[in-house]
């Protein structure tokens, strides 16, 4: 497209654009785009948007899941299409656990399509179980779990990888506020250790605004990106940083951008329907 | 044991019984049949002599192959008709009319091709067997959640790994259903053959007694069939409550 990739970013996307083919008949749906943006290395990086405006669809294209229409995506260099890339790890929006197999097993399940020593497996989804809080499920099975438990085995099926990029889809969509906020220093804490790039997407603009050092807002669909706002917060923030008052500065402003872009969308959406 | 475990228990012990009384008090003649009691008792005298263990090891070697098979072949079509919608488009009008053909006419045919052997017979329960499976697990491969495929893709699963990692495994309620029909399937079309034109297997010999009024060989043998199949069914049962309830769907 029109500008040039910045080679030092971790992730780059010029006039990246999604449109659905319809299927026998179907209109098309022009889902996301155009967009440009680069993600700095080692930065974490939220995306808000209306429902429906692409943010699940912009994840995909990231992860090599979706082919793009037009536009090109390059991540550490090299041009995303169709597959994922080495060193990229995905938690769905959706639950993605396997019932079929315990907890521990669900955890090691990418490691163990890989050639990681048994030992190694072991150590890392021990340390993933603590670190998510699930060490004494190892042996239970999801349905077992509640929902937020589930969707915290699918985080920790994604780090014991150890991603040098993490996306994420609403992971904790399930979850309490509480837990919500608990899990998100966690995260923080992660990020701190790992020195991996964070894409969160979220609905929650206190979330956003809490763990992100930038956050992109999307308009309605087709999602573009109205504004990136960078939060300024040190690397070693957490949760009481909803105490003070630049935070309520943050959120405020992430509201006033999609507040209409969110009645744009609710509005054609509820006229549809 | 449950309520409804209880009831059926009775219910079943109640025709048993009703059918005994009916035997011993003359409405149904011994020659028509004999009381359940007898019947047990001349199955205990078969199993102890071992008068009909060649034709038992025949069938039921003869129906574990076309159970196998059906359920190899059913699986492997299943996943490649799914994988290919075109084909599996082409071929929905052949399923779906598949079990309105009565694939034992076919019998002959086979015969006069391969003789008068065990290929004929085998073939005839793979065939009645093999559908039902593809079916169900199409069935099952339907109903796969679009994020475990994305899973399977993210951990760089080709298609066969994907297959035995993920889909099958999560498709797997469903195609125990199938399994289920081919085990069943297997007993009938073997039996049913045997019953039909062969020399050897239970069949055959319960043909043969009927022939020779031999009631004191062709109920026990139509008993251990029953108990056969029953037996099959209910460890194929009880693996696929296991299976629900792990994954919270019992
Ligand atoms: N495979 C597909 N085929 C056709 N349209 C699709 C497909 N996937 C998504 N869409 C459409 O693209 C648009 C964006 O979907 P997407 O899931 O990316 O939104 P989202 O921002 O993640 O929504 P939410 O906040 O509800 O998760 C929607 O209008 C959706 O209906
Ligand atoms: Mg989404």
């Amino acid at each position: 497209m029109s500008e040039q990739h910045d080679l030092t970013a971790h992730v780059g996307l010029r006039g990246v654009t999604k449109v659905f083919r319809g299927a026998d008949g179907a209109p098309s749906v022009h889902a996301l785009g155009p967009i440009d943006l680069d993600l700095r290395r080692g930065e974490f990086f939220a995306v808000v948007g209306p429902s429906g405006c692409g943010k699940s669809t912009l994840l995909e294209v990231l992860a090599g899941l979706s082919q793009v229409s037009e536009g090109n995506v390059l991540i550490e260099g090299k041009p995303v299409g169709g597959d994922i890339m080495d060193g990229v790890g995905v938690v769905f929006q959706e639950d993605a656990c396997l019932p079929w197999l315990t907890v521990y097993d669900n955890i090691a399940f990418g490691l163990m399509q890989t050639d990681t020593s048994r030992a190694e497996i072991a150590t890392r989804v021990e340390s993933a179980l603590t670190m998510t809080g699930l060490s004494g499920f190892a042996g239970s099975y999801p349905a077992q779990l509640s929902g937020g438990m589930r969707q915290r085995v699918c985080i920790a099926r994604t780090l014991v990888l150890q991603p040098r990029l993490i996306l994420l889809d609403e992971p904790f969509g399930a979850l309490d506020q509480q837990t919500r906020l608990l899990m998100g220093e966690e995260l923080l804490r992660l990020w701190r250790a790992t020195g991996a790039t964070i894409f969160l997407i979220t609905h929650a603009l206190d979330e956003a605004a809490m763990l992100a050092d930038r956050i992109g807002i999307m308009s309605a669909r087709p999602g573009r990106l109205l504004e990136i706002l960078e939060t300024g917060w040190s690397r070693d923030r957490d949760s009481r940083l909803v105490e003070t008052a630049e935070f309520g500065a943050v959120t405020a402003r992430l509201w006033q951008v999609l507040r209409g872009e969110s009645m744009k969308s609710i509005n054609r959406d509820g006229a549809r329907a | 044991m449950s309520r409804i475990g209880l009831f059926r228990t009775l219910v079943i012990v109640g025709l048993v019984g009703l059918i005994e009384v009916l035997c011993r008090t003359g409405v149904i003649d011994n020659f028509t049949m004999p009381p359940p009691s007898r019947i047990a008792k001349d199955l205990q005298h078969i199993v102890v002599t071992g008068k009909f263990n060649a034709a038992i090891a025949k069938t039921l070697s003869s129906a574990a192959i076309a159970f196998a098979a059906a359920v190899v072949a059913g699986i492997v079509a299943g996943v490649l008709f799914h994988s290919t919608p075109r084909l599996r488009r082409a071929l929905d009008p052949i399923f779906a009319t598949y079990y309105a053909i009565p694939v034992l006419a076919f019998y002959p045919l086979l015969i006069i091709i391969f003789g008068l052997g065990d290929v004929p017979k085998i073939i005839i329960a793979f065939m009645l067997g093999v559908v039902a499976v593809i079916l169900n697990t199409l069935n099952g491969l339907d109903r796969v959640p679009p994020v475990l495929a994305k899973t399977a893709r993210v951990a760089r699963l080709g298609r066969v790994g994907t297959a035995l990692k993920v889909t099958l495994p999560s498709a797997a309620p469903y195609v125990l259903t199938g399994v289920k029909f081919a085990v069943a399937y297997a007993l009938i079309g073997i039996i049913g053959s045997e019953f039909v034109m062969s020399t050897d297997g239970v069949g055959f010999e319960i043909a043969f007694a009927y022939n020779n009024f031999d009631n004191a060989t062709m109920y026990p043998l139509i008993l251990l069939v029953m108990i056969v199949s029953i037996a099959v069914n209910l460890v194929l049962t009880f693996w696929e409550k296991r299976l629900l309830i792990r994954r919270g769907l019992r």
